[in-house]
Formats: C-alpha cells, sequence, structure tokens
C-alpha cells in the first residue's frame, strides 16, 4: 500500500504500539534541569547518551561572554551551570557557551550533520519541527517527556494525522520561504494543523535551498502542527555530505534515504494547495502569527470579521499593537530590528539580509542587531566580511543565542517599542514586556531597518 | 503523580481564544531550576497589569486553542500549582494537552456551546471514569484517549511504565532497527 514519508518513518521506530524509538535527543538548559533532577530521584539513568546532544541558547547573554561561570545574569548562569553538571553526570556530550560547536539547538543539529533523513528527533522545544526539512520526523516535547526519553530513548505518542501542504508555482523576486509559511498560517489559523503531522511539498518547496526548508518547517508549530517535514533529495544529500555526524558509508545512507519520500499515491488525512506565485512579503499585524497581511496591505478592520471570537481576539490585538484599522503597513515606524532565531539565522539568511543592506545605512531613529544563529555560523558569516557589512551599515553584530526571539536574555524590547522581527512568534510581551513584534523575513527586516518603517522589498530589487 | 478521578467546584473563566504558554507563564520564570513553584507566576503580565482577575478554583474553562506555542511544562506546572486540577476548552495546543496529562492536570475537551455553559453555570462537576462533565446546563460526554485516562485515573507514572516494556526497547536496538542514527558521542 502507498504510504506518506511520515507513516514510513514513524513504523520503522515503532517498539510497541504508541512507543517511538528516539534517533536524536537534542537537549537545551530551559527544559531540561527538572529531568534531570527526576531521573537522580528515582536513581535512573539515561539510556543513550550517544544519542543525546546539549547545548546552551536560550539564556546565554549575546555579547561574547565566554563562559557560563561568567553569566552575569545569576539565575542564567545557575541554569547553565546545572546543564553543564548534568551532562558531565550523564555522559551526554555538550557544546556550552565559548565551544565552538555552541549555538541555537537546532541550528547546531543541522550543522553538525546530526539531522538527517528519516530520523526521529526530539527536543524539549517547540521549534523541533525544524529538523523536518530534512526528511525526519520532529516533534517538540515537554519536560516530563525529555525524562521519559532521557530514561528510555522513546516516546509514549499517538500517531498524528497527516496533512500535505502543496506548493506551485515559482516564487516572485523578494518573495521568500518566510512568507510562504506566513502566508500559509495567516490562511490556516494558528490551530490550522493541530494533531497534524504535516509534509511541504510541491515544485516551489522543491526549489528551496535546506535553510529556506528549514525556516519553513520551524513554524510548523505556529499553526499548531506536531511535525513539518519535506522530502529529502540531492539538496538535502549534499547539506549532509562531510558534515561530523555524517554516515561513515554515505552512499548506502543515501540509497535509503532516496527511498523515503511519500509513495505516489499515499492518503493524507488532508491536503491543501498553495499558489506560490501568488504570494507578497508578508507582515504580521498583530499578536499570534497567524494574524498577517501583505505589505501592500492595511491594517484588518476587526469590524469586518465574522466571528467574534476572531473580532475580539482582534481588537485586543490592535490595542496591544497600538494600531489603527486602515493604517497602511507600510506607513508603521519602527524602533527596533531583530535578525535572527532558530527560524532565520542561517548563513543564507545572514547574506540575505546583507545583500539589502550593503551601502547602506540604518535609520537613526532604529536599533538593530544581528544575532547569528550559531558560533559556526558566525564564524562563516564573518570570514565572508558579512559582519563588516551589517557593522558599517549601523548594525549590532552579536554572537550566537535565541536571543531576543523569547527576551530570556539581556536582548529584550523596552515597553511600547515596535520591533521588526525574523523570529517566530510575535504573542504578546515575547521579546520582552509591552513590546510589539512583527514578524517578517530576513530581506524585509533589512529593509525595514533602513528605512525606519515597513517597506516592500520588491521595490527594492 | 497525583491520581485523577472526580474534580468539582467553582469555574474560573478565562475568555480568550489561543492563550499561549508565553502568557501562561513568562519567560522571565522559566529560569527556575525546580519543579514547584510556579503557581504565583501564572499569568504574571495579564494579573498585575490588571488585565483578568482569576480565582484559584478547581476548574478553569477557557477559550479555542488553549496553550498554543512553546512547549514549557512550566505552563501547566503553574496552572496546577495555582489550584486548577482541570481546564475545560474547545481545543488545546498539542503539546500542552500532552504536557498536562503527564502530570494530572486533566484538560477536558467539549464544544463552545458547553464551554460557555460551564462558565455560566460557575461550578461544575467532571468526572474521568464516566469522561462527563456535569454542570447546571446538563451532563456532557467528553472524550479522552483510553491510555491517558487509565493513567491518570490510576496516577501512574510513565517513564515507570515504559521500563516495564525495556525488554521491547532491547530487542528493537538489538534488531539493527536503531542504527541509522548518528553517535553524538563520537562527532570528534
Amino acid at each position: 500500500m502507498a504510504k506518506t514519508m511520515f507513516d514510513k518513518i514513524w513504523d520503522a521506530h515503532e517498539v510497541a504500539a504508541g512507543l517511538i524509538y528516539v534517533d536524536v535527543h537534542l537537549v537545551h538548559e530551559v527544559t531540561s534541569p527538572q529531568a534531570f533532577d527526576g531521573l537522580r530521584l528515582e536513581g535512573r539513568r539515561v539510556r543513550r547518551p550517544d544519542r543525546t546532544v546539549a547545548t546552551a541558547d536560550h539564556n546565554v547573554p549575546t555579547d561574547g561572554t565566554p563562559a557560563a561561570r561568567l553569566i552575569a545574569d545569576g539565575l542564567s548562569r545557575k541554569q547553565v551551570e546545572a546543564l553543564e553538571r548534568n551532562c558531565e553526570e550523564f555522559g551526554i556530550p555538550i557544546y556550552s557557551l565559548g565551544s565552538e560547536r555552541q549555538g541555537i539547538v537546532h541550528v547546531i543539529g543541522p550543522e553538525l550533520g546530526l539531522t538527517q533523513p528519516g530520523l526521529t528527533i526530539v527536543c524539549g522545544d517547540s521549534h523541533t519541527a525544524t529538523h523536518g526539512a530534512f526528511g525526519a520526523v520532529s516533534m517538540g516535547i515537554g519536560t516530563s517527556e525529555v525524562e521519559h526519553v532521557l530514561a528510555t530513548q522513546c516516546l509514549v505518542s499517538k500517531r498524528p494525522k497527516t496533512m500535505r501542504i502543496n506548493y506551485s508555482g515559482q516564487l516572485g523576486t523578494g518573495v521568500t520561504a518566510k512568507d510562504m509559511i506566513l502566508a500559509t498560517i495567516g490562511r490556516l489559523g494558528t490551530g490550522g494543523m493541530v494533531g497534524q503531522a504535516v509534509e511541504y511539498a510541491g515544485e516551489t518547496v522543491r526549489g528551496l535551498s535546506m535553510e529556506n526548508r528549514m525556516t519553513i518547517c520551524n513554524m510548523t508549530i505556529e499553526g499548531g502542527g506536531r511535525a513539518g517535514m519535506i522530502a529529502p533529495d540531492e539538496t538535502t544529500f549534499d547539506w549532509v555530505e562531510g558534515r561530523p555526524g555524517a554516515p561513515a558509508d554515505f552512499e548506502a545512507a543515501v540509497e535509503r534515504w532516496r527511498a523515503l519520500p511519500s509513495d505516489e499515491g499515499a492518503n493524507f488525512d488532508a491536503e491543501v494547495e498553495v499558489d506560490a506565485a501568488s504570494l507578497s512579503p508578508m507582515v504580521t499585524w498583530g499578536t499570534t502569527p497567524g494574524m498577517v497581511v501583505e505589505v501592500t496591505d492595511s491594517v484588518p478592520d476587526p469590524a469586518r470579521l465574522d466571528s467574534p471570537v476572531d473580532r475580539e481576539a482582534a481588537e485586543r490585538a490592535l490595542a496591544y499593537m497600538a494600531l489603527e484599522p486602515g493604517t497602511p503597513m507600510q506607513r508603521i515606524a519602527l524602533d527596533r530590528v531583530f535578525i535572527g532565531s532558530c527560524t532565520n539565522s542561517r548563513v543564507q539568511d545572514l547574506r540575505e539580509a546583507a545583500s539589502v543592506v550593503d551601502g547602506r545605512k540604518v535609520a537613526d531613529s532604529v536599533r538593530a542587531m544581528v544575532v547569528p544563529g550559531s558560533a559556526q555560523v558566525k564564524a562563516q558569516a564573518e570570514e565572508e566580511g558579512l559582519d563588516e557589512v551589517f557593522r558599517a551599515a549601523g548594525f549590532d553584530w552579536r554572537s550566537a543565542g535565541c536571543s531576543m526571539c523569547l527576551g530570556m536574555n539581556p536582548d529584550i524590547l523596552q515597553p511600547g517599542e515596535r520591533c521588526a522581527s525574523t523570529s517566530n512568534r510575535n504573542f504578546e510581551g515575547r521579546q520582552g514586556k509591552g513590546g510589539r513584534t512583527h514578524l517578517v523575513s530576513p530581506r524585509m527586516a533589512a529593509a525595514a531597518a533602513i528605512e525606519g518603517s515597513f517597506v516592500d522589498i520588491r521595490d527594492w530589487t | 503523580m497525583q491520581a485523577v478521578d472526580v474534580i468539582e467546584g467553582k469555574v474560573s473563566v478565562l475568555d480568550r481564544a489561543d492563550v499561549d504558554t508565553d502568557q501562561i507563564i513568562p519567560k522571565q520564570f522559566l529560569k527556575r531550576v525546580e519543579r514547584t513553584g510556579f503557581g504565583e507566576f501564572l499569568f504574571y503580565d495579564w494579573i498585575r497589569d490588571g488585565e483578568i482577575e482569576l480565582e484559584a478554583n478547581p476548574i478553569l474553562v477557557t477559550g479555542r486553542n488553549f496553550g498554543c506555542g512553546s512547549s514549557r511544562e512550566h505552563a501547566p506546572w503553574a496552572l496546577q500549582d495555582f489550584g486548577f486540577q482541570a481546564i475545560v476548552a474547545p481545543s488545546f495546543a498539542d503539546i500542552f494537552y500532552v504536557n498536562c496529562t503527564k502530570i494530572g492536570l486533566l484538560p477536558v475537551i467539549v464544544d463552545e456551546e458547553t464551554c460557555r455553559g460551564v462558565a455560566d453555570a460557575g461550578a461544575a462537576r467532571i468526572d474521568l471514569d464516566d469522561q462527563t462533565v456535569d454542570h447546571a446546563g446538563g451532563v456532557v460526554r467528553f472524550e479522552i484517549d483510553e491510555e491517558v485516562r487509565h493513567r491518570l485515573l490510576h496516577g501512574l507514572d510513565d517513564i515507570g511504565i515504559t521500563l516495564q516494556r525495556a525488554d521491547a526497547i532491547d530487542v528493537f536496538e538489538a534488531s539493527g532497527r536503531a542504527d541509522s542514527g548518528p553517535i553524538t558521542t563520537a562527532l570528534g
């Protein structure tokens, strides 16, 4: 019978009904301390430290602080040091602050070649779907589940339903993977993918780089999806080849991986068609990623929404965002610009942003920062001179971490500040209490930094 | 985990859709390395800014897609520590729902109309064994996965259950089916 890629991988990892073997477990400092405590309390060991890897990302300052013990914030320091101690005690490899392999957990997995087609990957972080871009089943989990995976190398989970989103047509100039996923969530809603493992497919997706594919899969959770994935192909194999974690017999692995894509005629519980050629650069206006419009649009009028629940949510969002219905998006003035996060902090994202700012200056009214996703991304970008481009334009060039995506570290918005951000969430207070976040692509964020307000990047290219 | 059976009492109402875990427990409280004591930080900004008032009742009724966003289990920890034993909503975000079931905080999915009914009634009796929500407006049945229900009713430790099946994991690993994953300790 014809099978979906998801079902092939799921079936291959079923230890027993509802018990799934985990190939790679990624660990970070925020969602793991209580899990390690739980193990100690019960006298349990980590079953497969050799399938587990840790890094420090959420809490770390991005000012170049070279070691956990030097983190100024006491609570953050304690948490990162706890991770280091836990990893040492349980024999788990860790790339902590100061390591040349440190970085955002969803950036370093693919970078180290640990993320591969056909694997099951979990992490105590909702953006774990990122790894699905390689044709893996990757899911975000909570701390109790982290403890469960540490102890058993398995996850208790019901098989989700499957959804396929087919993108057709060529993206217009200046329109990116970020716009594809924002437009998709805008259409399906923030709960539109709940309970689903989502496969992104179609000619548009086939033409995307690995970085762009990761951007799309990364935001699956913003539509409520359990997992996001893209069939592996030559682009995928090229990425993995030669990386530290790549299989020793690479040719044999590629042969296996070629059998992963969904079979012709495989049945999905839901299918969605998106005309990618008709998409425009997108900007969020509200406090969920689904509250999004084309950059040429205006702030929507809640009064025009049919559902009372949606209307009320839109009214509250506009009050929080301090926006009036009917205001053209391009008239919204910005205070801050953030280029970074597990959605858009890979070297290609930085190249795209740099190509926009090259030779230009950040508007006087804007404070802009670029935060590479990992120490390796930072080194690569510096080798290419991207840091010079950003610095010359007036951007702050930082060290790797989650940074202002979630503001668990010194990088935060002040109350009332408005930010164009390449991250994934525009929730109330996400980037700092009272901060106002607009989600955009790296190019759009870069152009907004120069102009001091949103611009249609298509006018610049 | 404490066993869950019947949850009865007054209802607190949070009449909002898409409440995300960043609101339930803002990030600055995620730096704690303990599992307890999160209740006082529940809805920290909304409560301190006077946007909402919330009584510590056994039951919370709220809008669709509750608990969306981050996977932080700190959100259910905070709700439970605050005093809630059950959350009633038309739908939940997946990870949040699972996280609740791991700690004995009962997530109850009923339609929007029933949610309004429970909110209006101000009190309810939720019976996990019968899978019913009993309130002034009537008795409504809710669905929950049978294994999850069993585990909650008996307060069973998930890890303990899986470790009883350790033989199956041994067999799986010995079969070579787990061999395709990379060895993280051998990256050089």
